[in-house]
């Protein structure tokens, strides 16, 4: 019973923090603002044309992006899984990549979706036996290699300067200037992604007990592995579509959730997208902070970050004798 | 008597080997059967088979009425309930947590039990002595209590058929026989259990019927002073051997070429 009490307070307390996170979002940045809700045209400009739908971008895109590792994890019994690591956000980035240099930019989104989904059918079908966390992230490593150099391929073959500098940008990852159109964009994606990852919630539980007696106990894992699957692909493709390549929150966000709410995969789900969310969030405002000429893009501030974040977790888990 | 579980001259091949052949054995309501037999005598595939989880090449496996591969996973979960050999927690979730999963089938989650849940998963935490450590952590509690707690979660889950893989291995003596008195109660209100294991004594003591394998055969069947004669014991396990009477159980006694001992 305080378990389930000691749950709903996480949910409250990453809720807030999230509202907070928000909150800070449209108060700072690089230019100085004393009341964000001041009506002047000035602030209303700043505040809600360009902070409101970069900070709503960061949290949807973080929230995509932590739920989708927690269903993974579930899903591959693996604590380092998460749609960067796996190669679906590297994917996503690649299909997006094709629709931009073919000149179908409107398709981007769901060429992306499309790649991450063949990313994640392609890992899942031969991390599913993969024993200890290391060599599902090695396969994971091949089909980033893969994504990376058709994406690299891209790039090279581009002949329009301007695009390329997008391209580039774009892969970094980053949600500077996005509009309510792209938190639409990943919004959308987020909320069909959660709802079939949710409806696989029972399934990830029963996957604690291991392949065999999990569908002793009569879940059916061909429909939890397809609903992951395709929940995963639709949250870490439209988080790709909209932001480009953000790696780690996903690792991140259940990683730390676990310390409060414990290892139940089921009750990992809403906190670890609560938290993917916040923890964006914030991240987006230190970019935005940073007093750097250029500024720093938000895939390359998570990966700065998060990189020894999983290198830690790894560690841990080695030492601990590794197959967790 | 109708049978709950029942295989007809099943026969089984992973790859090129032979695992099963010609395996006949039926398991009635209230009836405890022990399958024995030397390490890969093919027990663990009966059990497989006979949840449906490996086909048959040729042969037939009914649980209840049915083949169990025509089943749904949860029509088969509340016919039988499973208990592997190496049971797993991949994530440490607390002991009434993984008891809960014995729930799943019923519609029940470590987070959301109904009352029937809960009160099966409550009988099944009593049943096997685990009250003390329901709030532990799997990652907290020794070899012999995970085991408990796996057998703990398919008795929660209330299937009128238990296939026990090992439910004793790796237990001190005491607790095997805690184990086969678990396995007698249950028997009692009217279930049916098949557990493999290595330790004769126990088979003879726990089970009504004992199931000796060899090479995926089935040597002998039947009461177990009857069955676990000392030709069989020997076609078995290689090693002449017998079955004892101490007091109201039983010690299996294996002949041991003298060693080279230091004088």
């Amino acid at each position: 019973m305080s378990l389930r009490n000691n749950w709903f307070v996480v949910i409250a307390a990453l809720t807030a923090l999230s509202l907070a996170a928000l909150l800070a979002a449209l108060w700072l940045g690089p230019v100085p603002i004393a009341d964000p809700f001041a009506s002047d045209v000035r602030t209303r400009a700043i505040v809600w044309e360009v902070r409101l739908p970069r900070a709503l971008t960061a949290w949807l895109v973080g929230a995509a992006l932590g739920l989708s590792g927690a269903a993974l994890q579930g899903l591959l019994r693996n604590p380092l899984a998460d749609s960067g690591v796996l190669g679906l956000s590297g994917f996503a980035a690649l299909g997006a990549v094709i629709a931009f240099a073919f000149g179908f930019m409107g398709f981007a989104p769901i060429a992306a979706v499309a790649f991450a989904l063949a990313a994640a059918t392609l890992v899942t079908a031969l991390g599913w036996r993969a024993r200890g966390p290391a060599s599902l992230a090695l396969i994971g490593i091949g089909l980033l290699r893969l994504a990376g150099g058709r994406i690299a391929l891209a790039l090279n073959i581009e002949p329009n300067p301007g695009a390329l500098a997008d391209l580039v940008n774009w892969t970094l990852g980053s949600v500077e200037g996005r509009s309510l159109a792209d938190a639409m964009l990943a919004g959308s994606f987020l909320v069909v992604g959660g709802a079939l990852i949710f409806a696989s919630a029972r399934g990830l539980q029963a996957l604690t007990l291991g392949e065999v007696a999990a569908s002793a106990i009569g879940a059916d894992l061909l429909r939890t592995r397809t609903l992951v699957v395709l929940g995963a692909a639709a949250c870490a493709g439209g988080a790709t579509a909209v932001a480009g390549v953000i790696g780690f929150v996903g690792v991140a966000a259940p990683h730390f959730v676990r310390a409060m709410v414990g290892h139940d995969p089921a009750r990992l789900l809403l906190p670890s997208a609560l938290a993917g969310g916040a923890m964006l969030v914030c991240a987006d405002i230190a970019v935005r902070l940073l007093p750097t000429d250029t500024e720093l893009k938000l895939g390359v501030a998570a990966a700065l970050v998060g990189g020894p974040v999983f290198a830690l977790i790894a560690a841990r888990l080695a030492s601990r004798g590794g197959d967790a | 008597m109708s049978a709950l579980l029942c295989y007809e001259r099943a026969a089984l091949e992973l790859g090129e080997r032979r695992v099963l052949a010609d395996f006949s054995l039926a398991v009635g309501a209230g009836e405890i059967v022990a399958l024995l037999g030397p390490n890969g005598a093919g027990k663990t595939s009966v059990l497989r088979a006979g949840l449906g989880l490996i086909p048959l090449a040729s042969g037939a496996v009914r649980l209840g009425e049915d083949d169990p591969r025509a089943l749904s996973a949860r029509a088969r979960a509340l016919r039988a309930a499973y208990l592997p050999q190496h049971p797993q927690a991949i994530w440490p979730l607390s002991v009434e947590a993984l008891i809960a999963l014995g729930r799943y089938a019923h519609g029940g989650a470590p987070d959301r039990l109904g009352p029937r849940d809960q009160a099966a998963v409550d009988a099944a935490i009593q049943t096997c002595g685990l009250g003390a450590l329901r709030a532990r952590r799997m990652d907290e509690i020794s070899g012999g209590e995970k085991l408990r707690v796996h057998l703990a979660r398919t008795l929660a889950q209330e299937a009128p058929l238990l296939m026990l893989d090992e439910p004793s291995a790796g237990l001190d003596p005491a607790q095997a026989l805690g184990v086969a008195e678990i396995l007698q109660a249950h028997a009692k209100r009217g279930a049916a259990v098949l557990f493999s294991t290595h330790d004769v004594a126990l088979a003879a003591h726990a089970a009504h019927r004992v199931a000796v394998m060899a090479q995926g055969r089935l040597l002998a069947e039947g009461a177990p002073e009857a069955a676990l004669t000392p030709e069989v014991l020997e076609q078995a396990y290689g090693k002449r051997g017998r079955l004892e009477r101490v007091g109201s159980g039983y010690a299996a006694v294996f002949e041991a070429q003298s060693l080279n001992r230091p004088a």
